[in-house]
């Protein structure tokens, strides 16, 4: 040990009166070591030797050690009684035991046609999900294995938190719009979906209690104390700590960075969100050159624009320029440069449309060729009602009313299950028309 | 594997149309001055036009004052950026990006830099339409407007945010290629707030109040349930950082400050607190940001960021640009129980240490600077950094942690970094026996 480490007593971590551990808190304070001299390797290992000059005034007054924002007794009082009402609008949270919960109920039949109308289009008819979208269901018995399915199911110990976190965030851009019946509807549904309950079942504010969620005991308080920081405190090797060191595996066999060359790997089925995505396992993922060949697009986003970012991310520096040439040759009609601004707009509706060969109905349809097209008639895709009707009506995909739409979807067409808040720039819009119309059939 | 120099090549064009100088320019520039080696200076083969040439900034007027009324980084900057994983996430409105750690030095994170986890898209707050509530088991459930949460009096902290998350790619083995996606998921800036003791006195906590909920105003419904000790302790409810008001992005007007706890439960755009006698076991603390272990079972409730510790340059975005000869390695190092006393340094893959050198201020829960100059070789290198922190932690390998854990847990990855350099000085993300 050096002496520099010497005036470094381990601190407590104190939370306690501040004031009086100041002092202490001084001895932690870090001091910057001079820069050494410039030095060889071994000269480097050496560097610890070097004197550290004791903490000065100056440097102790930086630490946190300062006496705390003043209270007062009694309080300041600043701000104002909260009204009943307005707790009432705000407190609408549950808990494990049901409290927060509405009187209500709703059956697993009623669930079912509410989900399909407003989540299927993402998480799938039966919780299996669309593409990367969370999955709501299965995965029973994979917590010890390898790609655990971790799903309400499988996973969630306490049946409030589906009620509470469906009432209070989904639909996904629609929060808060579902009535506590729909709520105990979906929340049956969901149930039902996982094998929990059977097909007559109706849950209520009631026959909340009765509810036994399979993972309930799965889950132990956090143990690191015991487990891990002693094991991980001590003296710690410095010299000949091994004999032999060899790499076990590179980043770059499975090069999965962002503008790498190689490619993404196939992470279509695993990735579902980013700390889901976390347990994606590059062992097995897909070579690199089988993803790229695949019919499933990769990377969707790369994919969608124009069925030629395969080619493009390879031609690197290019990447850029190469799907705009694509596009504009294939229809000689737009401003290529319009066009090109219009691929970046497309970013934001990527995650549920494709465009381009191979493009397929995701949690939105396709839209290859979509202007000029009678809206709601994408083979395949399950429209809403409103948007079936407003193509039944007449309704064309054209320069104003698809304007009209992507402004803002929802007060465009009232009830349409696009949840996407809306292009704000007329720029963007005019840009991603362009490009759409850019995309034959 | 793509030359580091190359990725960057690629990127920057989409990012701006700028006359960046490319990395490969840089690097190319460098070999051809036949780089420097310790005590051989080089001579200059011809006058070097940088030098003999009149630059344009040398002969005309420049922007006036109010060209830029609020400053922006030099062009030549544009590729330091937060960059996210497209294939993350299925949505860029719930997803996250990162923090280029390789471009930065110091201990402050810039507030345009400051890694983005939303879970709801950015909520963009009229202040003049935001509430604070605080209700549940207090004497008086109180609200408050900004006004008054402004005549508070405040407190002034740097503090490390880690996502939970950070390194969660890496489980299984090394996966991404540079430190901005392996450990970007961290920023460490200095706040401005009100200590949350303060505004729960003021409502009056009952004694059976031993939880609170602290609530976000955006669409996510974004909720964890928090022990009142922690509350009482050292919680900010904070509206400036680095000085200046919130990003949106970060929680535009208030955010909660939950110093050296996980990111996830600094609620951002905050607008309740409740208090409780038991916690909520909402979805961020269930379905989310529980660990699972090897044998099904799942720890709740890790709320601390172990100690934890990375080398950012060099790293695979930012390769050693010069032959052999005086070298800066650099990083960073942080812990959720306290400060970082000291870091080592290995070269060869962990058979021999070396202690670096801290440089700028050591605060409680707050990013740590540490150097380590050195005359490079020329030949391969395996770097690692290992901190430890003021309670005498001293971060694991992450095989140690795999022992204990598997690799099913997503959250808390801190182990040990490793960075494969080759002849050409080219950085890569590696795990090393
Ligand atoms: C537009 C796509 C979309 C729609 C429609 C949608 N969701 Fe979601 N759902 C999401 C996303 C995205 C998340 C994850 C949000 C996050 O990152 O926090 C999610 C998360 C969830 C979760 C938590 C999953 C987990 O494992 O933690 C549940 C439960 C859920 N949704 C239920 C529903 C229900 C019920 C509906 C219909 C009322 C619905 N969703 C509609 C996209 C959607
Ligand atoms: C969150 C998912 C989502 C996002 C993001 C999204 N959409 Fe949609 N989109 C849908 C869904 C679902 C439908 C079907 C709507 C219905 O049936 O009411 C749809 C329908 C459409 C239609 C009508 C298709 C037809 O066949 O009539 C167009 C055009 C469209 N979207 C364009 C866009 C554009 C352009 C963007 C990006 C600016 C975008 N969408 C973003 C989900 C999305």
């Amino acid at each position: 040990m050096s002496k520099f480490l010497k005036i470094l007593a381990p601190a407590s971590a104190g939370t306690a009166s501040v004031l009086t551990l100041a002092y202490v808190l001084a001895d932690q304070f870090v001091v910057d070591m001079p820069a050494p001299a410039r030095v060889s390797f071994v000269a480097a290992a050496n560097a610890q030797e070097t004197e550290a000059p004791a903490p000065t005034a100056e440097t102790v007054a930086q630490a946190n050690a300062e006496p705390p924002a003043p209270a007062r007794d009694g309080g300041y009082g600043l701000g104002r009684e909260a009204l009943p009402e307005e707790i009432a609008a705000w407190d609408i949270d549950i808990r494990p035991d049901g409290q927060g919960l509405p009187v209500g109920s709703g059956d697993v039949w009623t669930g079912e046609e509410v989900f399909v109308e407003k989540c299927a289009s993402c998480h799938g008819d039966f919780g299996e999900a669309v593409g990367r979208w969370p999955q709501l269901a299965g995965g029973q018995g994979t917590l010890e294995r390898k790609d655990p399915v971790k799903t309400i199911g499988s996973y969630w110990p306490y049946l409030s938190t589906v009620w509470d976190y469906v009432h209070r965030a989904m639909p996904f851009g629609d929060a808060q719009s579902l009535t506590p019946d729909e709520v105990y509807a979906i929340t049956a549904y969901l149930l039902y979906l996982n094998n929990i309950v059977e097909d007559d079942f109706e849950l209520s504010n009631e026959s909340f209690a009765e509810v036994e969620m399979p993972n309930a005991e799965g889950f132990k308080p956090d143990d690191r104390p015991e487990t891990e920081l002693t094991a991980f405190s001590g003296e710690a090797c410095m010299e000949g700590c091994k004999d032999e060191v060899e790499i076990t595996m590179r980043a770059a066999v499975l090069d999965v960075t962002p503008g790498s060359d190689e490619g993404d790997a196939d992470v279509e089925d695993t990735a579902i969100e980013v700390e889901e995505q976390a347990a994606a396992q590059p062992a097995d993922a897909e070579p690199a050159e089988e993803a790229v060949a695949g019919d499933q697009p990769t990377a969707p986003e790369d994919a969608a624009v124009a069925g030629e970012a395969d080619k493009a991310s390879v031609e690197g520096a290019d990447a850029e320029a190469a799907p705009a040439e694509a596009v504009v040759e294939a229809s000689a009609g737009p401003d290529p440069e319009l066009v090109a601004a219009g691929e970046r707009v497309f970013k934001k509706c990527a995650a549920c449309h494709q465009v381009g060969d191979n493009a397929k109905n995701r949690s939105g349809p396709q839209l290859n060729g979509i202007v000029g097209r009678t809206a709601g008639t994408v083979e395949g895709f399950r429209y809403s009602g409103a948007l079936e009707e407003a193509g039944a009506d007449g309704l064309v995909w054209d320069h104003e009313s698809l304007a009209g739409f992507l402004a803002d979807p929802r007060a465009y067409l009232k009830g349409t299950k696009m949840s996407f808040a809306g292009l704000r720039s007329d720029e963007d819009i005019t840009a991603i028309t362009a490009f759409l119309e850019a995309q034959g059939e | 594997m793509s030359r580091p120099a190359d990725m960057d090549d690629k990127r920057t064009p989409s990012m701006s149309k700028d006359p960046a100088p490319s990395r490969r320019g840089f690097l190319t520039g460098a070999l051809a001055a036949g780089g420097a080696i310790a005590g051989s200076r080089v001579a200059a083969q011809s006058p070097d036009p940088a030098i003999t040439e009149l630059q344009p900034w040398m002969q005309y007027l420049g922007d006036g004052v109010d060209a830029r009324p609020y400053g922006t980084p030099s062009q030549y900057e544009a590729h330091v950026i937060r960059r996210n994983v497209e294939w993350l996430t299925a949505d860029p409105v719930s997803s996250v990006n990162f923090t280029p750690l390789h471009e930065l030095d110091g201990i402050i994170t810039p507030n345009g830099l400051c890694f983005e986890r939303h879970h709801a898209g950015i909520a963009e707050v009229d202040p003049t339409a935001h509430r604070l509530m605080i209700n549940g088991l207090v004497d008086k459930p109180l609200v408050f407007t900004m006004q008054d949460l402004m005549r508070f009096p405040r407190e002034n902290r740097v503090y490390f945010l880690e996502c939970a998350a950070n390194s969660g790619m890496e489980w299984a083995g090394a996966q991404l290629n540079g430190c901005q996606y392996t450990h970007g998921m961290i920023h460490n800036v200095m706040y401005t707030g009100v200590p949350l003791r303060l505004l729960l006195e003021e409502a009056g906590v009952k004694t059976n109040g031993k939880w609170i909920m602290p609530e976000g105003a955006d669409a996510s419904a974004m909720t964890r349930s928090i022990p009142i000790e922690k509350a009482m302790d050292d919680c900010l409810v904070a509206f400036k950082m680095n000085g200046e008001a919130l990003r949106p992005e970060q929680g535009y007007p208030v955010r909660l400050v939950v110093p050296g706890w996980e990111g996830n439960m600094w609620i951002k755009w905050l607008r309740r607190i409740e208090v409780g006698d038991q916690p909520w076991h909402h979805r961020e603390e269930t379905s989310k940001y529980t660990d699972l272990l090897d044998n099904g079972i799942a720890r709740r409730f890790t709320w601390e960021m172990d100690a934890k510790s990375v080398i950012t340059n060099p790293s695979p975005q930012a390769p050693i640009l010069h032959s052999k000869g005086p070298t800066v390695l650099t990083g960073v190092a942080w812990s959720g129980r306290g400060t970082i006393p000291r870091v080592d340094v290995t070269l060869d893959g962990g058979k021999n240490w070396h202690e670096a050198r801290m440089s700028g201020p050591s605060f409680d829960k707050s990013m740590h600077r540490f150097y380590f100059e050195f005359d490079w070789d020329g030949k391969p290198l395996l770097l690692q950094s290992r901190t430890h922190d003021s309670t005498g932690y001293v971060q694991p390998t992450k095989n140690d942690l795999r022992a204990i854990r598997g690799e099913n847990s997503i959250y808390h990855n801190n182990g040990i970094q490793t960075w494969h350099v080759n002849e050409r000085g080219e950085a890569e993300n590696v795990e090393v026996s």
